[in-house]
């Protein structure tokens, strides 16, 4: 055990854990933030996916310890209401089945359209390929992606 | 539209709905012996002290409170029920405020989500109890402005007197409606006059799934709860024979280690658990862990052995007849244009992304349960049985679902929870690991197709198919093993029978210790490729255009608007010769689809799906939106099955323990889909699951026509054909 300080979508959060716990265990079961999801724990299915310092990253296979000091933004964090043009785009094209997948979808993609506004459908491949949806809404995330980047280029052009 | 998340109780719905208070509470139960549910208010219900079975609640604000008794994994139910309503009760979806219901057979008949039945076995009903509601609400109003009922209707949430434009918010008519007696008949509205069933509606569940706020199975918290993980045989029928507890129990956290067992069909898988105060000591504490198991004496079956015995079975094993007319086997022996052709389908696991898990809660002889439940009155009444309690002693509580696909409508994940719950004496969640998941079980069964076909000219005059395969049926307590498998026509268009002379339908089971159950489209997901794959070679070997071929054999003139729209919208008339195009139509839950697949050859040799086509035909439906995401996920899932991944066995156990191994599709290898929907005067068919069983043979078809090579077993690579 050990107490480490995280900062967690802005607000700094103290945990008394062992370090070598993921930070995936401690988002959900110590923090309580349950948006982030366990899918597979081998960094295959990228339902754990969250920001660590504006990149995304597995937190099913990341030991808590290394997250110490580091900005880490989960779901939660995106925006508490649903503002994000990534989740205003999820909206739009309907893109959730279930669900579960979805954070770690909507991490990725919110990280995708920061690095490139504009993504081709090459760069949503390879941006998004490491995320499985069961419920098979590839299609949608593929058009909410380029939804997004249409509504955060009027956002900026706007603001 | 509201969603609420707590779970209800009956008593809490009656405060909350005000049930008994100034509210007008409208439900249906089923009267015994009666064939079609009554409409009855709420207070006659407890004066004949009968259960409602659904209930549509308005209180004094003109609130619409109804009570959403079917699980929610992804179809949508969130939706389409309250959109349904809204409809026939003339009130806007904002008014209307949902909240989930606990299991009970008793209260709510068949609550499971599986068959896509869950429009589709209730709407009619549905409709009917809002069409009521409104009439007795227009009545209260003519009777309070002294008026002709004809002069009056509904817009809103209000009752408008045309002549006058006097106008009562229906929260004003709940005490006078109360008064009234539901009407004997109602009109229903026409099709063409909906305002807001047919609508592509957002979701509202959208937004919860958006920012992490809807609540898993896995999500949940109950006060004092433990975590519980469980190392269980990885064998299907082995046991435990001793375990060294020690080292697990020297983990920070944990608090019990204890041997559990939980059932499995007629059997009982057995484990250990090992229980923590967090789920991350339980892992640790499991990984500690030493089990001896005992596997003495059951099969240690391969892959290999299984295909082996059911393709040797068709020579070898009785035959169990379904379906037959006239004599296909005589008709074969005889003919000079025959065909013969053997199809294989591999087993399957459901990989829901939520991995299976559930808390349970034992105490003083009552059971509380919640989880991702796709069939909360069956968990209710089976898991009372086996924990011996009275099935009113049980309350099963529905979360969000990440995933169900039939698997979450089993009894042996609330069952182990239960166990365990009561073991330790506390509010347990017991969390399965994905390899859990994966390894263990049920699966989707693999299936052999034998098929022989005749042609007398260009037209079919025998079809005969055996199938070799385990029997969903045959795994319960004191199965009739001699009983045929009903279900090998599924997905079959069966009007084609009408027009074949002589067929045969029968099978010959396969009993083996690896338990199967439903998978999205049971065994339609095989069938669908072994029959449809067949008609196309019987098309090729007739010379004829397969879908000119297939519409030849169908007087249906329902069939033939679906084959004359994917005609249409796939440009299949125009297409080059050999470019590529595959079709395929299956039935399945009374909807029809067809689905046309695109191929071509990357400059690598690999083929590449270019894109697919999918017309669905299911009769009468509510959300277009929304059955376009379930075909589209219909059609990633055959992908997946088609050319990603299968479960294979090796001395007794699963192989694939992770999507390391169980490669699922990806977005890079999903194309364009589009979906068209047949809009007729049918009933309403299923919507989650018949988009599934075309796909498989769309694609091989569409590989044959481009390349002259016949797939007829699957899985296979894209990247080898
Ligand atoms: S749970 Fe982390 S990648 Fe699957
Ligand atoms: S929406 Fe269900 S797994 Fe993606």
């Amino acid at each position: 055990m050990a107490s480490i300080t995280l900062k967690i979508n802005n607000k700094e959060v103290s945990v008394d854990v062992d370090p070598k716990m993921p930070l995936l265990w401690v988002l959900r079961d110590v923090a309580g933030l349950t948006g982030t999801k366990y899918g597979c724990g081998i960094s295959q299915c990228g339902a754990c996916t969250v920001h660590l310092d504006g990149n995304p990253m597995r937190s099913c296979i990341l030991p808590v310890s290394a997250a110490a000091n580091k900005s880490i933004t989960t779901i939660e964090g995106l925006s508490d209401d649903n503002s994000h043009p990534v989740q205003q785009a999820w909206i739009t094209e309907q893109v959730p089945q279930c669900g579960y997948c979805q954070s770690g979808q909507i991490m990725a993609a919110a990280a995708l359209i920061k690095r490139i506004p504009q993504p081709t459908d090459k760069d949503i491949d390879s941006a998004m390929q490491g995320h499985i949806c069961r419920c098979g809404t590839y299609t949608r995330i593929r058009k909410a992606i380029k939804t997004a980047s249409l509504i955060s280029t009027q956002k900026a052009s706007k603001g | 539209m509201k969603t609420s998340k707590q779970n209800i109780s009956r008593r809490n719905f009656i405060k909350l709905s005000g049930l008994t208070g100034a509210a007008f509470t409208l439900g249906f139960y089923f009267p015994a012996n009666a064939k079609e549910a009554k409409i009855i208010k709420a207070d006659d219900a407890s004066v004949l002290n009968v259960e409602l079975n659904a209930w549509i609640s308005i209180d004094t604000s003109g609130k619409v409170t109804i009570i959403n008794h079917r699980s929610e994994m992804g179809q949508g139910s969130f939706q389409s029920v309250p959109q349904i309503i809204a409809e026939e009760l003339e009130v806007d979806m904002n008014d209307i405020n949902i909240v989930f219901a606990q299991g009970s057979q008793t209260k709510y008949g068949s609550q499971i989500t599986g068959g896509s039945s869950t429009i589709r076995g209730s709407y009619q009903r549905l409709l009917k109890l809002s069409a009521s509601a409104r009439e007795m609400l227009i009545e209260s109003a003519a009777r309070q402005w002294k008026v002709e009922k004809t002069e009056c209707y509904a817009e809103r949430g209000h009752v408008i007197h045309k002549p006058s434009g006097k106008k009562l918010h229906y929260g004003a008519l709940v005490e006078e409606a109360s008064k009234l007696q539901p009407p004997a008949q109602v009109e229903l509205k026409r099709p063409s006059d909906y305002k807001i069933i047919r609508k592509p509606l957002p979701r509202q569940d959208t937004p919860l799934k958006t920012n992490g706020t809807a609540i898993f199975g896995l999500d949940k918290k109950i006060p004092g709860m433990l975590y519980a993980v469980v190392e269980r045989n990885p064998r299907f029928l082995g046991k435990v024979k001793s375990f060294d507890d020690a080292a697990a129990k020297a983990v920070p956290g944990v608090k019990h280690v204890i041997p559990v067992k939980m059932r499995v069909f007629s059997h009982d898988r057995e484990g250990v658990a090992v229980v923590a105060d967090n789920l991350w000591s339980a892992m640790q504490g499991r990984k500690a862990l030493k089990v001896v198991w005992d596997d003495n004496g059951f099969e240690h079956h391969s892959t290999e052995q299984l295909y082996a015995k059911m393709n040797e079975s068709f020579s070898t094993g009785k035959a169990l007849s379904f379906k037959t007319k006239g004599d296909a086997g005589a008709a074969y022996a005889t003919a000079s244009k025959k065909l013969e052709a053997v199809y294989e389908t591999p087993y399957e696991s459901h990989s829901c992304m939520e991995p299976l898990n559930c808390i349970a809660h034992f105490k003083d002889n009552k059971l509380e349960i919640w989880g991702p439940i796709q069939g909360p009155d069956w968990v209710q009444k089976d898991v009372a049985d086996l924990m011996g309690l009275k099935a009113d002693d049980v309350t099963v509580n529905m979360t969000f679902l990440g995933g169900g696909f039939g698997r979450k409508a089993f009894l042996d994940y609330p069952h182990e929870a239960a166990v365990i719950s009561k073991a330790i004496n506390a509010p347990v969640q017991v969390v399965w690991s994905r390899e859990d998941d994966m390894t263990q079980g049920p699966f989707r069964p693999g299936m052999v197709y034998q098929c022989r076909g005749v042609l007398d000219g260009t037209r079919m005059s025998s079809f005969e198919t055996k199938v070799a395969g385990q029997n969903m049926g045959h795994q319960n307590p004191g199965a009739n093993k001699k009983s045929y498998n009903s279900s090998i026509t599924e997905g079959f268009l069966e009007t084609y029978l009408d027009s074949i002379p002589n067929y045969s339908f029968s099978d010959v089971p396969l009993e083996s210790p690896i338990p199967v159950m439903w998978w999205r489209s049971v065994y339609s997901s095989t069938n669908g490729f072994a029959f449809e794959s067949f008609i196309d070679e019987l098309a090729v070997a007739a010379a004829m255009d397969p879908l000119a071929f297939r519409r030849q054999h169908l007087w249906n003139g329902r069939y033939h608007d679906l084959i004359n729209k994917l005609e249409e919208v796939s440009g299949w008339k125009s297409r080059s010769k050999n470019a590529g195009f595959g079709v395929a139509i299956t039935e399945c839950f009374n909807s029809i689809v067809g689905e046309v697949v695109k191929v071509s050859k990357a400059t690598d040799g690999k083929i590449k799906i270019d894109k697919i086509w999918a017309v669905m035909d299911c009769g009468w439906y509510v959300n277009p939106d929304i059955v376009k995401a379930q075909v589209e996920g219909s059609i990633v899932m055959a992908h997946g099955a088609a050319v990603k991944h299968a479960t294979h066995f090796k001395d007794g156990m699963a192989v694939e323990r992770n999507f390391d191994s169980y490669k699922m599709s990806r977005i890079n290898e999903i194309p364009e889909i589009e979906v068209h929907i047949m809009d007729n005067e049918e009933k309403a068919g299923g919507v989650g699951e018949p988009a599934l069983p075309p796909f498989t043979a769309a694609l091989t078809n569409a590989i044959f026509d481009l390349t002259g090579k016949r797939i007829r077993k699957v899985p296979f690579s894209l990247d080898q054909v």
